[in-house]
C-alpha cells in the first residue's frame, strides 16, 4: 500500500459522497443489508479467520463478534428512520414563536475507522454500520496483526458493499501513518493511547474530529455483603473472556483480606468449572495474540513481586498463559504500572472502601469500573466518588452490550462514544436550523437601529427565557 | 503563574467543592448579579475596546447571557439527574442509565469580538456541568479581559474560577498544561494550534471557529424585508461577528435591487454619515483595520467605501460583481465589507457553495419551499437560518457550533451542559436470575450457544412510566371485558335455564 493509491481511493470515496448519493434512507438501509449479509453468510469463514488469528473459542466468536454485530445491524435498521428526522420537539422562545425550528443530522463526509485486533470484526463494524447509518464513506483500516480477518474483511467488503463508497486500506504503522497524512471528516480510533496521540496531532491540521476508544486500568471492588460464588463467576467470566484481551475486561480487584480469603477458593473452583483441571487442553480458552505481547505478559509476571496462587503456567510455543490469580500486589507493582490485557488477576487488599476509591482516583480515569456488592451504599458510594467510561455493578463488560448505552472513555480512556444511536450521533453533524416567518417584521423592527431604550425593553421581554412560561402569546 | 491556577482549580475540584447542585446554582446566581451590577462597566470597557453602542451590549452580550444563567440554574437538577435508557430482556431486572458526570479542570478560550457572551456562555455551562474553568479572555479586547480579570474574582470562587490575562506567550503556558477539555472560540489557524496542544494529554477540545457564511438571495422573495435583515446581521459590530453573512449570493436581474435594499435600509438605521451614528461600531484594531482595506484594494465600492484610520473606521461597504477568485473571497471577511457574487441559478449558488470550506453559518431567503429545502438539503453548515440571519443563535435549545474548518462541538443551553459533561454509562445488575446468565459461562456447546444468540436478540423495551400505565390500563380492561363476556354468558344461560 503506498500514499498515491490511498490518495485515489480517498478521493474516489469522495467524488461519491459529493454526488449525494449516500444520503437517502434507502442506499444506507440496503448497505445496511448487505452488510447483515456479510457476516450472515460468512459466518464459518469469519469463525475460522477468528481462531486462526486469536484461537478464538467459537462461542466467543459468536457472542462477542459475530452476534453484536448482527444486533447493532438490527438496532440501526430498525431505528434508522427514526434517527434520521430532524428533531422538531425543542424549546421556542417568545420572538421564535412563528417560526420553524429544528435540527438537522447530516452526513459528515469521508470518515476513517482504524480497528483494533482484540475484537477485530466488531470492533470495525460497529463503527462501520453508524458511519454507513449517518450517510458518510468510510475507509476501512482493520488490524494488521490479525491477519486472516484483515485478508477476510479487505476480500468480503468490496464484494458485498458498494466499493465507490467503502473501501478497504490494508497495511502496517507505516502505511497507517502515511494515510493519516490526508483528510478525512472524522477519525475513529480503537487501540492503545500512544497511537491515539499521534493520530490527533495527524488530524489536528486539518481540524479533523476524532473518537478515540483506548483502554486503561478498569478496576473491580468486590466490597461488603455479596455472593462470593456468584461474584466469582462472573469475574473470572468478564476477565478471562478473550483471554484478558478486552479493554473493559477487570484489571484488577480491590477487596478486603477476609474478603480475598473467600474469594481464592471461589475462583478455583470457578476457573475448574469454567475450564477443567488443566486450561491449557480446554477449547473454551483462546491464545495471546502475538509472541510481542506473549513475551510482554511473561515480564510482567516474571517481575511482579506478587504471590501467584492460581495458575502461572505458560507455553511458549502457543503463546498460551493460563488463567493466573496473584495476591499481595502492591501500588509499585509491575502489573500495576499498565494495562495488563492478559489472563493475569492481581488483588489488591485494601482496608476499607475510601482506600480503595483514594487508589482509584490517583490513577488514569478507566475505561470501565466495577464493583461487586449487594450493598446499595456501597455501589453509590463508588459511583459518586469515581469516574470511568462505563460503569456496571454486580457484572463485567456486559454493560457495552445494551445499546441504549453509549460506549466510550474518558480522560486517558478515550473521548467521544458509540453503538447504538450513539454511534449515529457520533458520524453526524447535528446543524441546527431556524426557518423565520416573514410575518411579524414589525416586531423585528425593534431590533433595528437607531437604538433606543424603549425598543431594547421589549426586545427584553420577548427574548427573555422565563422560568414556567405557559407558552402563551400576548404582545403580538 | 498559570500553572499554580490551575494547579489550585485542580485542586479545589478534587476537593469536591462544585460537586452540589447547590454550590453550581449559588455561582451561576453570583454571576448574573455580577452581570446586573456592573453593566456600566461593561458597556464602557466595551465602547473602549471596540466602541460598541451602549444598547448592542445587552442585546449581544448581555440577554443572551442572561438567558443561559436563568435556564441553566431553573434545569440544573433535570440536566445533572440520571438519564435512564431502555432496557433489554436480559437486562429487564437492572438500573440502566446515563450519568452525566463533570470532567475536571476545563480552559475557555475567549474571542475578541464579543468578549463577554464569547467567554461567559461557555463558563455558565463549565460551571453547571460541575467543573472548575480557567477562564482565559481574549487580550484584544484589553479593557473586557482587565474588568474580567477584576470583577470574576468577586463573584465567583476564586480557586475554580481564575481569569488568566495576557497574549500569546500566557495562552502557549496556559495549553502546557493538562487539562480536561478546552473550549476555543476564535480563528481556525490557532484553533488547529490548539488542537494540537490538547492532542498530547489526549484533551478532548470544542472549536468555535468561522469561515464565510453564505447568504443566497432567490429571485422570488420580499428583497425589503430580506435586505433589511441581512443589513442588521452584516454591519452589526462592524460585521465582526462570526456568524455575519460573509457574502451574498443571487442573480444578476435582482443584484441592483439588492444593491439599493441595503443602501436604503443603511440610511434608516445609521443615517446619511454612519461616522456620527452612535450606534455604528469600530475595527477592532490597527491590524484588522490595514487587513480589511487590503482586501478592497482594487475594487470600487458601490455603496460606502470611506474609511478613517486614526478612529479604525470604515463605513458599511458593498461591492457588485465579486469575482470568485478575488482576494475578498478568499478567507473570512469578518469587516463591514459586503461582496456580491452573481450565479446563474439555484444550482449554480449549491455548487459554489460546496466548492469551498464549510462554513459555520448558512442563509437563505426565499420565498420558495422548494428553494429552502434544496438549500438545506444540498448544502452544509454549523447552523442555518433561513430568511433571517444570526438568529439561530439566540434560540439556546439550538446545539450552537460548526463543522469541518468552521469548528467541533457545540453549545448553548442544556448543549453547553453536555459538552462539559462525560456521560457515564452505567448498568446496576443483581446477583439474582443467574440461571438466566449459566449459559454464557464455558464449558460450551451448541445448545449454549443457541440459547445466547437467542436471549442477546430481544429487542429493546421501553420501560418508562407512560408504556407502564398504558400496559397495566390495557391489561385492566381486557381483563374486564373478559369478565364481562364471561358473566354475559353466564347471564344467557341462566335465563335460558328458568324460561325452560
Amino acid at each position: 500500500m503506498n500514499t498515491p493509491l490511498d490518495s485515489c481511493v480517498i478521493d474516489r470515496l469522495r467524488a461519491t459522497f459529493r454526488s449525494g448519493v449516500t444520503f437517502p434512507e434507502q442506499f444506507r438501509m440496503t448497505q445496511l443489508q448487505n452488510l447483515l449479509s456479510l457476516v450472515e453468510e460468512n459466518e464459518q469463514l469469519i469463525q475460522d479467520a477468528l481462531h486462526k488469528d486469536l484461537h478464538k473459542p467459537k462461542f466467543e466468536s459468536v457472542l462477542s463478534e459475530i452476534q453484536i454485530t448482527l444486533n447493532d445491524l438490527y438496532f440501526a435498521m430498525e431505528n434508522l428512520r427514526t434517527w434520521m428526522q430532524p428533531e422538531y420537539n425543542i424549546g421556542k422562545n417568545l420572538a421564535t414563536r412563528m417560526d420553524d425550528c429544528f435540527i438537522r443530522r447530516e452526513p459528515l463526509g469521508v470518515v476513517l475507522i482504524i480497528g483494533a485486533w482484540n475484537y477485530p470484526l466488531h470492533l470495525i463494524l460497529l463503527p462501520l454500520v453508524a458511519a454507513i447509518a449517518a450517510g458518510n464513506c468510510a475507509i476501512l483500516k482493520p488490524s494488521e496483526i490479525c491477519q486472516a480477518t484483515e485478508q477476510l474483511l479487505a476480500e468480503l467488503i468490496p464484494k458485498y458493499l458498494s466499493q465507490d463508497c467503502y473501501a478497504v486500506l490494508c497495511g502496517g504503522a507505516e502505511d497507517t501513518k502515511s494515510l493519516l497524512k490526508n483528510k478525512f471528516d472524522h477519525i475513529f480510533y480503537t487501540g492503545s493511547q500512544v497511537v491515539a496521540r499521534s493520530i490527533l496531532l495527524a488530524a489536528a491540521p486539518h481540524l479533523t474530529p476524532v473518537t478515540l476508544e483506548l483502554g486503561g486500568k478498569s478496576p473491580c471492588f468486590i466490597y461488603g455483603h455479596i455472593d462470593i460464588q456468584k461474584a466469582a463467576k462472573r469475574l473470572c467470566w468478564s476477565k478471562f473472556f478473550n483471554t484478558g484481551q478486552s479493554c473493559v475486561a477487570p484489571d484488577y480487584v480491590l477487596c478486603t483480606a477476609q474478603t480475598r480469603d473467600a474469594l481464592l477458593p471461589a475462583l478455583r473452583e470457578t476457573l475448574r468449572t469454567f475450564y477443567g483441571p488443566d486450561p491449557g487442553a480446554s477449547l473454551d480458552i483462546g491464545r495471546i495474540v502475538t509472541p510481542r505481547h506473549w513475551r510482554r505478559l511473561m515480564d510482567m509476571l516474571e517481575k511482579s513481586k506478587g504471590k501467584v496462587v492460581i495458575g502461572g503456567e505458560s507455553r511458549e510455543e502457543d503463546r498460551y498463559i493460563a488463567p493466573t490469580v496473584l495476591v499481595d500486589v502492591q501500588e509499585s507493582d509491575a502489573l500495576m504500572q499498565e494495562e495488563i490485557f492478559g489472563p493475569i488477576l492481581p488483588i489488591l487488599t485494601i482496608e476499607s472502601l475510601e482506600e480503595g476509591i483514594d487508589y482509584i482516583n490517583r490513577q488514569e480515569k478507566p475505561l470501565a469500573l466495577y464493583v461487586f456488592s449487594d450493598e446499595t451504599s456501597v455501589v453509590t458510594t463508588v459511583l459518586n466518588n469515581t469516574s470511568s467510561g462505563g460503569f456496571c455493578g454486580n457484572d463485567g463488560i456486559v454493560h457495552m452490550a445494551l445499546p441504549g448505552l453509549p460506549f466510550g472513555g474518558v480522560g486517558a480512556s478515550g473521548m467521544g462514544s458509540y453503538h447504538g444511536r450513539w454511534g449515529f450521533e457520533t458520524f453526524s453533524h447535528r446543524r441546527g436550523c431556524m426557518n423565520r416567518s416573514w410575518l411579524l417584521e414589525r416586531v423585528n423592527v425593534l431590533r433595528y437601529p437607531p437604538y433606543s431604550d424603549y425598543n431594547l425593553g421589549w426586545l427584553r421581554w420577548a427574548t427573555t427565557f422565563k422560568k414556567n412560561s405557559w407558552g402563551g402569546c400576548s404582545v403580538m | 503563574m498559570e500553572k499554580q491556577a490551575v494547579q489550585r482549580a485542580r485542586e479545589a475540584f478534587l476537593a469536591g467543592r462544585p460537586r452540589p447542585l447547590e454550590f453550581r446554582v449559588q455561582q451561576l446566581k453570583s454571576l448574573q448579579r455580577m452581570i446586573t451590577d456592573r453593566q456600566g462597566e461593561i458597556a464602557t470597557a466595551l465602547k473602549q475596546d471596540i466602541n460598541r453602542s451602549q444598547y448592542d451590549t445587552p442585546l449581544f452580550e448581555l440577554i443572551g447571557l442572561e438567558n443561559e444563567i436563568s435556564l441553566a440554574v431553573s434545569k440544573l437538577a433535570q440536566w445533572a439527574a440520571p438519564r435512564p435508557v431502555e432496557r433489554n430482556l436480559l437486562t429487564i431486572s437492572d438500573q440502566a442509565y446515563i450519568q452525566p458526570e463533570p470532567l475536571g479542570v476545563v480552559l475557555i478560550i475567549g474571542a475578541w469580538n464579543y468578549p463577554w457572551a464569547l467567554t461567559l456562555q461557555p463558563l455558565v455551562g463549565a460551571i453547571a456541568a460541575g467543573n472548575a474553568a480557567v477562564v482565559k479572555p481574549s487580550e484584544l479586547s484589553e479593557y473586557s479581559a482587565s474588568l474580567l480579570k477584576a470583577l470574576l474574582p468577586r463573584y465567583l470562587d476564586q480557586e475554580l474560577y481564575p481569569v488568566v490575562c495576557g497574549g500569546v506567550s500566557e495562552t502557549q503556558e496556559l495549553l502546557r498544561q493538562r487539562f480536561d477539555h478546552v473550549f476555543y472560540t476564535g480563528n481556525s489557524t490557532v484553533g488547529k494550534l490548539v488542537m494540537e496542544a490538547a492532542a498530547r494529554h489526549l484533551t478532548p477540545v470544542t472549536l468555535e471557529l468561522g469561515g464565510k457564511s453564505p447568504c443566497y438571495i432567490d429571485k422570488d422573495v420580499d428583497l425589503r424585508v430580506a435586505c433589511r435583515r441581512i443589513t442588521w446581521g452584516k454591519f452589526v459590530n462592524c460585521g465582526q461577528t462570526c456568524i455575519a453573512p460573509d457574502y451574498i449570493l443571487c442573480e444578476p436581474s435582482i443584484q441592483n435591487r439588492v444593491v439599493e435594499g441595503i443602501r436604503q435600509t443603511l440610511l434608516e438605521f445609521y443615517g446619511p454619515d454612519p461616522k456620527s451614528s452612535p450606534d455604528y461600531s469600530r475595527i477592532i484594531n490597527q491590524r484588522h483595520f490595514n487587513r480589511l482595506m487590503t482586501l478592497l484594494e482594487g475594487y470600487t465600492a458601490t455603496v460606502g467605501g470611506q474609511s478613517d484610520s486614526s478612529q479604525r473606521y470604515i463605513a458599511p461597504t458593498v461591492v457588485k460583481d465579486v469575482p470568485p477568485q478575488a482576494r475578498l473571497m478568499q478567507e473570512e471577511i469578518f469587516g463591514p465589507l459586503l461582496p456580491i457574487v452573481t450565479v446563474s441559478d439555484i444550482d449554480d449558488a449549491i455548487h459554489f457553495i460546496n466548492e469551498r470550506e464549510k462554513p459555520l453559518a448558512l442563509y437563505v431567503f426565499s420565498s420558495n419551499k422548494k428553494v429552502i429545502r434544496r438549500m438545506l438539503a444540498e448544502t452544509t453548515s454549523g447552523g442555518v437560518t433561513v430568511n433571517d440571519v444570526i438568529m439561530h443563535y439566540t434560540l439556546n435549545s439550538l446545539p450552537f457550533g460548526g463543522v469541518g474548518q468552521s469548528g467541533t462541538g457545540r453549545y448553548h443551553g442544556k448543549h453547553t451542559f453536555d459538552q462539559f459533561s462525560h456521560h457515564r454509562a452505567c448498568l446496576v445488575k443483581s446477583l439474582g436470575l443467574e440461571e438466566v446468565h449459566m449459559v454464557r459461562y464455558p464449558p460450551q456447546n451448541h445448545q449454549k450457544v443457541r440459547r445466547v444468540r437467542l436471549a442477546m436478540r430481544t429487542p429493546l423495551v421501553d420501560f418508562s412510566k407512560g408504556t407502564y400505565i398504558w400496559a397495566v390500563t390495557a391489561s385492566i380492561v381486557a381483563l374486564g371485558l373478559l369478565v364481562a363476556l364471561t358473566v354475559i354468558l353466564i347471564l344467557a344461560a341462566g335465563v335460558s335455564c328458568t324460561c325452560l
